[in-house]
């Protein structure tokens, strides 16, 4: 052929994704906004804490065998009256050192929101491209259903789930499954945000010609679903899971401060924060102050990030 | 020569109402856009026929019908001898299906911006379990690329080259038949030229069939072996180039060629075309163009004129001659 | 000599951004002369449009004039303020986009929009602009335009509603009409009436036209003068017939023989090799060096300023070389 020999592209190495990625205007973008870049060092900082708790406390404050009564209502860097030992964010009625019990709280708080946030991003991403692509009766109600769900808080949908969990779960096994529930709870209330967005990413790509092509090429509904309409719809769902990350974390702290979430033995932050305004009109401030700065801080530095995240993906605002 | 592609009476139907509550609220009836309606035409071995027609003459929907994109309401579609709309071995459909394939007019819209340029033109060939190994370079190569580019993304390409990579894709699974929709619309004269000439080229080398799908009077000029001439899903005229750019039978291919920009028209004055496109879901009776033709008469408002052969041609009108 | 309606001077226009500052526009002189059509012709990415967003001042930031002049009937306006400009669009320059519904406001009535743009610059009443609203109508060939009048953009087909958007351009008796790929949108048949409607109203009236359009055939049929762009430059500037028969710049030579009208019978179309340059990947020198067939070692460095002795931007031109 006449033309083969032209200059037409450039001669470029294949680059790797690592490469690519710092090349990213997105990379560029987080780089110039402080706000990311703070936000994503508390976000980081709070996360790595919490997985590597037991390497940064000694003591394990739910190992009944490391706990000294003596050590109870200690304040915030100063010795103990009885036993000199001295704890950085002060100890609770128990002689659990706070900073331990924030440490191994936030674990649950994060296991709980990301686990809930994950069951609802593939719940609703599921539903999401069935009723954007198939369209009909399928995608009338699944929409409707989603719809309804939208009309109750999303509090109560997750009691009311918690509620039902109990009743059928046998008395000797609540403790263990009350995270699990919790999970549940908050996921099935947070999946239809997901849906929505997916469905509408779906009805967009779905019209696109590359769409076109894999169809008559013969590809089955669920391969040009997953490989060729979901890769595409990725970032807004990116943005929502960072968002609703915040928010579950939020939803499980308000769940487990009104009692009806992780149980005593396995404190969450909001747990926590339950137990220590009890002291907090008798002088012990430090039992309730640390926990919900913990979890002002987290909540609020995973939402900054979701919503610079989605200025950063969303090229009309750029 | 053999004819391969043959379709009869061909008609596509679009319900473009209201959803139905809103039908029954207000009162509405059922709202139905004949985009296609009664098409005969054939397309023989290693030629290119072409489609013409403003937006609206149903062009790209009989494209659509064609790959299997789009089902028919009414009419027959057969491929290399099978009819596609009533044959019903799913294996045999598949077979001839795998010999239709289809290259679009938005270059930006038809890549994957997600995938890597080796695994969209390797997908046809992936997906039904082939060996791709060097498949994407070697292609890449055939029209015009790097065999390096294989590694890269759509967006580094231009809209010139995006198209190629598109032809790419729709030789990898050695088809027989390409439907083009608009393939150089959205490209800039200069690269129109690259890409129609390694059409041109890609036919003569495997022995393609081309159904040629745009607006572009010139392109169509240059390109085509045989045209016809669409007006709101109907066809007006059919013929080869030559006969149908110098002497058009149909008052509306006559007017449609008037109209168009000429190059050596500096200062050209003619009356510009009567009247414009008239509402599909509410087309006139009788011929579709009767409400912009000077030549028309009591039998144009009432009888749709059946295609009659007229020359070196085919022509549906009650006038011409 | 007089003045010509609209001059440009060395215009041009740079956006910053993270990779270096791109010059979509570079050095850009031409004068349109009254009453003229001066086509711009050039492919996607040639910075047609971008000339005509700099000259009415509606350039989008981070976009601006890094330096030139503009001049519009004898007045500089490239330095005037937001407010001034204002006035000057609509009132000096009419404008005509590719797409009519941008320049419509879909909540408010053509009459409404047309009554509106009058008060707004001319000095008369409501009940003589709503008069002159109908005239206007009727003059772009808009069927029943005394019922019409209280239609909202929406009720149009596409090219009544670009016969509207013309009527509008012209409704406050501009000097000059720029017309950005006014028929782009549109088909073959309704793009013909548009043309012969914006050629019958600026010989009427004596209006001023800027034609920018990628078809060579709309050129050829309107234009009396034509400016070729390549790459945010000026490649070849004159006379219409002159330059789409007989182009001296290789860039117009390529693209003239690459339509498929010109190829008449042949099996293979003229084709430039390449494409052209990324702004941010500018060659040194010509613009066009890397795909001209004709690039010799000084196009390689030197541009070529300005337009003397010849139409073309060009080193070597097509005529010198026939000579040669």
């Amino acid at each position: 052929m006449a033309d083969t020999n032209l200059p037409l592209t450039e001669r470029a190495v294949e680059k790797g994704r690592w490469q690519r990625f710092r090349e990213s205007d997105f990379f560029h973008a987080f780089k110039r906004s402080p706000v990311a870049i703070v936000s994503f060092a508390v976000v980081s900082v709070l996360v790595l804490s919490a997985i590597f708790a037991p390497l940064i406390t000694s003591t394990n404050p739910f190992d009944p065998s490391t706990l000294n009564l003596m050590n109870g209502f200690t304040p915030p860097m100063e010795p103990n009256a009885f036993t000199g030992q001295q704890f950085l964010m002060g100890t609770d009625d128990q002689g659990r050192d706070v900073f331990a019990t924030i440490l191994y709280g936030m674990r649950i708080s994060l296991f709980v929101g990301a686990s809930a946030v994950l069951f609802a991003m593939i719940l609703g991403i599921v539903l999401g491209l069935i009723s954007g692509y198939f369209g009909g009766w399928t995608e009338t109600i699944i929409m409707r259903i989603a719809d309804v769900q939208l009309t109750f808080p999303s509090i109560l949908v997750a009691m009311l789930i918690f509620g039902i969990a109990k009743g059928i779960t046998p008395v000797e096994y609540r403790d263990q499954m009350a995270i699990w529930v919790l999970i549940l709870a908050i996921g099935l209330s947070d999946w239809v945000q997901f849906a929505r967005v997916v469905r509408g990413a779906t009805l967009v790509e779905k019209g696109k010609d590359y769409v076109a092509a894999a169809r008559l090429i013969g590809r089955n509904p669920w391969a040009i679903m997953i490989k060729h309409i979901l890769p595409n719809a990725l970032s807004p769902v990116l943005v929502i899971a960072t968002i609703s990350l915040a928010l579950a974390i939020i939803a499980e702290a308000t769940l487990s401060f009104l009692g009806v979430g992780a149980p005593p033995t396995q404190p969450s932050l909001g747990t926590l924060i339950r137990i220590g305004q009890g002291f907090l009109f008798s002088g012990e401030w430090w039992i309730l102050f640390f926990p919900a700065c913990t979890l002002l801080a987290l909540a609020l530095s995973v939402n900054l990030l979701g919503d610079w995240l989605r200025d950063a993906l969303n090229p009309r605002l750029r | 020569m053999s004819t391969y592609v043959t379709v009869k009476g061909l008609t596509r139907v679009f319900d473009v109402s209201k959803p139905w509550l809103n039908r029954v609220l207000e009162g509405r009836k059922k709202a139905l856009l004949t985009a296609v309606s009664k098409v005969d035409f054939q397309i023989e071995e290693q030629m290119t026929y072409a489609l013409v027609g403003e937006s609206g003459s149903g062009k790209s929907t009989i494209g659509r019908m064609l790959v299997g994109l789009l089902q028919p309401t009414e009419g027959d579609v057969e491929i290399g001898g099978v009819n596609l709309t009533r044959e019903t071995d799913p294996d045999r459909i598949a077979s001839v299906r795998s010999n239709i394939q289809m290259i679009f007019q938005d270059p930006y819209a038809s890549l994957n911006p997600r995938w890597r340029i080796r695994d969209i033109i390797a997908e046809p060939v992936a997906s039904k379990g082939g060996d791709t190994k060097g498949l994407a370079e070697r292609l890449l190569e055939q029209v015009g690329l790097h065999p390096s580019d294989a590694g890269k993304y759509p967006h580094e390409f231009s809209g010139g080259q995006r198209q190629r990579i598109c032809i790419a894709r729709a030789l990898a699974s050695e088809p027989r038949l390409i439907v083009c929709d608009e393939p150089t619309s959205a490209l800039d004269v200069s690269v129109q030229a690259q890409v129609l000439n390694l059409m041109s080229d890609l036919k003569d080398k495997f022995g393609l069939t081309y159904l040629l799908i745009t607006h572009d009077l010139t392109v169509v000029r240059h390109m085509a072996d045989r045209i016809g001439v669409l007006y709101l899903g109907r066809l007006m005229e059919e013929a080869d180039p030559k006969t149908l750019f110098e002497m058009p039978k149909h008052p509306y291919t006559q007017m449609l060629l008037d109209a168009a920009p000429h190059l050596d028209g500096f200062g050209r004055e003619v009356p510009p075309p009567q009247g414009e496109i008239p509402d599909p879901l509410n087309p006139p009776p009788g011929c579709a163009f009767h409400p912009r033709c000077p030549i028309a008469t009591d039998i144009c408002r009432q009888q749709r004129p059946e295609m009659r052969p007229l020359g070196n041609g085919l022509v549906a009108c009650h006038h011409a001659q | 000599m007089t003045v010509p309606v609209l001059s440009l001077r060395n215009l041009t226009v740079e956006i910053p951004s993270r990779h270096g500052v791109v010059r979509p526009v570079d050095s850009l002189s031409y004068d349109i002369g009254n009453g003229e059509i001066l086509g711009v012709v050039g492919e996607s990415g040639a910075g047609k449009s971008m000339a005509g967003s700099a000259i009415i001042g509606l350039l989008n930031p981070p976009a601006h004039i890094a330096g030139g002049e503009i001049w519009l009937n004898g007045t500089r306006i490239d330095t005037m303020g937001r407010e001034q400009m204002r006035r000057i669009r609509g009132k000096e320059i009419g404008m005509v986009f590719q797409d009519p519904l941008t320049s419509l406001n879909p909540l408010l009535t053509i009459g409404d929009q047309l009554v509106e743009t009058m008060l707004t610059h001319l000095p008369i009443s409501r009940s003589q602009a709503q008069h002159r609203a109908i005239d206007a109508l009727k003059e772009v060939g808009i069927p029943g335009a005394k019922e019409r009048i209280d239609s909202y953009p929406h009720e149009f087909s596409g090219g009544m509603r670009q016969r509207v958007v013309i009527a509008l351009a012209l409704c406050a008796e501009p000097s000059l009409v720029i017309a950005d790929e006014p028929t782009t949108a549109l088909d073959v048949s309704v793009q013909a009436q548009i043309i012969a409607l914006l050629k019958r109203l600026c010989r009427e009236r004596g209006t001023t036209i800027m034609l920018i359009t990628h078809d060579m055939g709309v050129i050829a049929e309107a234009a009396d003068r034509v400016a070729v762009m390549y790459a945010g430059r000026l490649a070849e500037l004159g006379p219409v017939r002159d330059v789409l028969t007989q182009p001296q710049h290789h860039y117009t030579h390529g693209l003239m023989a690459s339509t498929p009208l010109a190829a008449q019978g042949q099996k293979r179309l003229h084709q430039i090799p390449g494409s052209m340059p990324r702004l941010d990947r500018m060659p040194e020198g010509c613009a066009f060096h890397p795909r001209c067939p004709n690039a010799k070692e000084k196009c390689r460095h030197e541009t070529k300023p300005s337009m003397e002795g010849g139409r073309a931007a060009c080193w070597y031109p097509v005529s010198a070389e026939a000579v040669a």
